[in-house]
């Protein structure tokens, strides 16, 4: 089918042009960091308090994070006006949002990954026991951050201000998303961990919610 | 979709308007453009050329009118390729390689033997020594080489080119003259765009003038092609 | 002009009525005293906000899908006065919770959706000023609005979701329960009214809306030529 070859042969252009550069995975966890070490000087990391505080904190500064490296999604199209190639190459323009939330997703996801152990040593809160539900539910997060954050990284991009715009545009549509992941995180980082079903399949309603709109409504975007 | 000996493709332009608010980047065009043609648009800047051309590409929709590309007096909008095109920006990507960005396009295309195309176009662009260098350790004149190459890979029946000539050094204009006379000499429609009298306008067999969105000279109609290129810096 | 006037009068009459019974025929309030009395601003306020916003959800709609300008219009014009009754919310909620519970703000379900909604649409009326081409504006916006009001019942349950599991105090009840009948029909008439004056605010800012850009297309014009 031609929607999915086309989203997979710009997906490992998406990935490949990262990967050469590697600007924004280093800037982005970096950033969070950042955050993170921030957050620390705001309450006393002990057990109960980051156990409490902790998940909150790390979503927040993953979504903070999302929306400044969500922001080049599209203006580097404008570039060299490499959209309009792309967009005289492929029928679906569909394939372009598909391939470009794919590979945020994965950025998101990789970033996220890569500090949860640092954030697990700095606010003593154990991670291993449930690891790989974390990042499921990493997983099930980034993705909602990255259906909205790619749609509207092409609508700020066609406006001024838009490195302010976009976390403006983004933050305030992704409380579900920091709420969902919040508990479901937070459920997973006590005694007797658990995976909270219900939240994640909260989190699964929003991203088909959202694609759904994303795909009725991206070309629109697109367009001259 | 594999690459066909193109068919000789004409172009209708119907009462085209495009409007931008409340202002009009084209007013009423209406153009009749025979299969391998070459025709250069001439005119001031916001005269509408880049509209026009853009609308060809179907990268913009009209306001209004349609636009038709006819083989064998059919419409076959619908199931040609598109038109190459050529803009001012080079369309490519800077962080990929020549080779890569042709095989991008090539697979996103649906092109048959992707790799097999690229090759042979970065040979017909003589880029082929440097298939690995990134786009942007490139000269201006190379990426123009990598954006012909590009709009080239689905052998189109119609070129559009938009000011293409822009930024390239006598070398670089000689060239792309060059290859433009082969593309014109294949029997492929041509239009673009200039800014003025050149190596490449002397290869035009017709030349409109477009002066705030509509048309005001055509050679078609008896208009001198060296007064339209000659005025089109006023 | 006359009609408008005419119209404008009835308005505020209606609300004159609706405040002298707000004030003087609706009983007291056993618990809460005077100050309950607000609780027929803000409830309905809020009803009509969503109202509103839902109303420039159809205008983003069906501007996407028609492309004719006055579905922007109608868009922009629901947004504004949307913001405007979710402003009032938002001011009349500290008022009346303070005397009574002594504090100013609580993240219950409906106070945290009201904020959020104002924060996504105060998002919508920025991103227009920041699109210059009318065209553009209006699609862009529109999408956003569209993304924006589907995200209403996703916030809305995710923080009731929440609050179930970390309950907060509810600054009232649900709207309308537990109300004697007096109360009722005092609180419908309110809804009612600033329906009405919904209504009303939009199809003014719809026309200013309509005259501005003429103006506009008229100056644009004029430099075109």
């Amino acid at each position: 089918m031609a929607l999915l070859s086309n989203t997979t042969v710009l997906l490992g252009k998406e990935l490949r042009t990262e990967f050469r550069s590697r600007e924004l995975l280093t800037t982005t966890v970096v950033f969070i960091l950042t955050i993170v070490v921030l957050f620390s000087f705001t309450f006393d990391p002990s057990v109960t308090e980051s156990r409490r505080f902790g998940p909150g904190l790390l979503w927040l500064a993953f979504l903070f994070a999302a929306s400044l490296m969500l922001q080049p999604c599209f203006l580097r199209e404008q570039n060299n006006d490499t959209l309009s190639a792309l967009r005289l190459s492929i029928n679906d323009p569909f394939a372009i949002f598909l391939a470009k939330l794919a590979a945020n997703t994965l950025f998101l996801l990789f970033t996220q990954v890569l500090l949860l152990p640092v954030f697990s040593i700095l606010y003593n809160v154990p991670v291993l026991a449930a690891f790989p539900q974390l990042v499921l539910v990493m997983f099930m997060g980034s993705l909602g951050l990255s259906v909205t954050g790619t749609a509207l990284s092409a609508i700020s991009a066609q406006a001024r201000m838009r490195e302010l715009l976009l976390p403006l545009l983004l933050l305030p549509l992704l409380t579900p998303v920091l709420i969902a992941s919040t508990e479901a995180t937070a459920a997973l980082l006590v005694p007797n961990p658990a995976l909270r079903w219900d939240w994640l399949g909260f989190l699964l309603a929003f991203d088909v919610v959202f694609l759904t709109a994303l795909w009725l409504f991206g070309e629109y975007l697109l367009e001259e | 979709m594999t690459p066909t000996v193109f068919s000789p493709t004409g172009i209708r332009f119907e009462n085209i308007d495009k409007r931008y608010g409340g202002l009009y980047a084209l007013r009423r065009v209406s153009l009749d453009i025979s299969a391998g043609e070459c025709v250069v648009f001439a005119g001031r800047n916001g005269s509408g050329k880049t509209t026009l051309l853009r609308i060809a590409a179907r990268l913009a929709r009209p306001s209004s009118g349609t636009v038709s590309f006819l083989s064998g007096g059919e419409d076959r909008g619908g199931t040609l390729p598109p038109a190459g095109f050529v803009a001012h920006a080079t369309m490519v990507y800077d962080e990929l390689t020549a080779e890569e960005n042709l095989l991008l396009f090539a697979r996103l295309q649906g092109i048959a033997e992707p790799a097999a195309r690229a090759e042979s176009l970065l040979r017909e662009v003589g880029l082929a020594e440097r298939r690995n260098s990134l786009v942007r350790t490139f000269s201006r004149g190379m990426r123009q080489r990598v954006a012909i190459a590009r709009a080239l890979l689905n052998e189109p029946a119609v070129v559009l080119l938009d000011e293409p000539t822009t930024g390239l050094d006598t070398e670089g204009a000689s060239w792309f003259a060059q290859t433009l006379r082969h593309l014109r000499d294949s029997g492929r429609t041509i239009l673009m765009s200039l800014h003025g009298e050149s190596e490449v306008s002397t290869l035009a067999t017709r030349a409109i003038r477009l002066d705030a969105g509509a048309v005001v000279a055509d050679t078609l109609t008896g208009a001198n092609l060296r007064s339209i290129l000659a005025f089109s810096n006023a | 002009m006359k009609k408008k006037i005419l119209v404008a009068a009835v308005v505020v009459m209606l609300m004159s009525v609706a405040a002298y019974a707000a004030l003087f025929i609706a009983p007291t309030e056993s618990k809460m005293g005077t100050i309950q009395r607000i609780f027929y601003l803000h409830a309905p306020s809020g009803m009509v906000a969503l109202l509103s916003f839902f109303v420039c959800f159809v205008g983003n709609l069906g501007y996407v899908f028609t492309r004719q300008p006055k579905w922007d219009w109608v868009g922009v014009s629901a947004a504004e006065v949307g913001m405007a009754f979710c402003t009032v919310l938002i001011l009349t909620g500290p008022i009346w919770a303070h005397p009574v519970w002594g504090i100013w703000w609580t993240w219950d379900a409906r106070l945290t959706l009201t904020f959020v909604l104002w924060l996504l649409y105060t998002s919508y009326l920025l991103l227009r000023t920041l699109v210059e081409d009318p065209d553009r504006r209006a699609l862009i916006s529109a999408i956003y609005g569209i993304f924006a009001f589907l995200d209403v019942p996703l916030v809305y349950g995710s923080i009731r979701w929440w609050r179930t599991q970390h309950p907060q105090p509810v600054i009232m009840g649900g709207a309308g329960s537990g109300l004697e009948p007096t109360m009722r029909k005092v609180f419908w008439f309110w809804f009612l009214n600033l329906v009405i004056l919904m209504i009303f605010l939009i199809r003014e800012r719809y026309a200013l809306e309509a005259m501005r850009e003429e103006v506009h297309s008229l100056e644009r014009e004029a430099e075109a030529a």
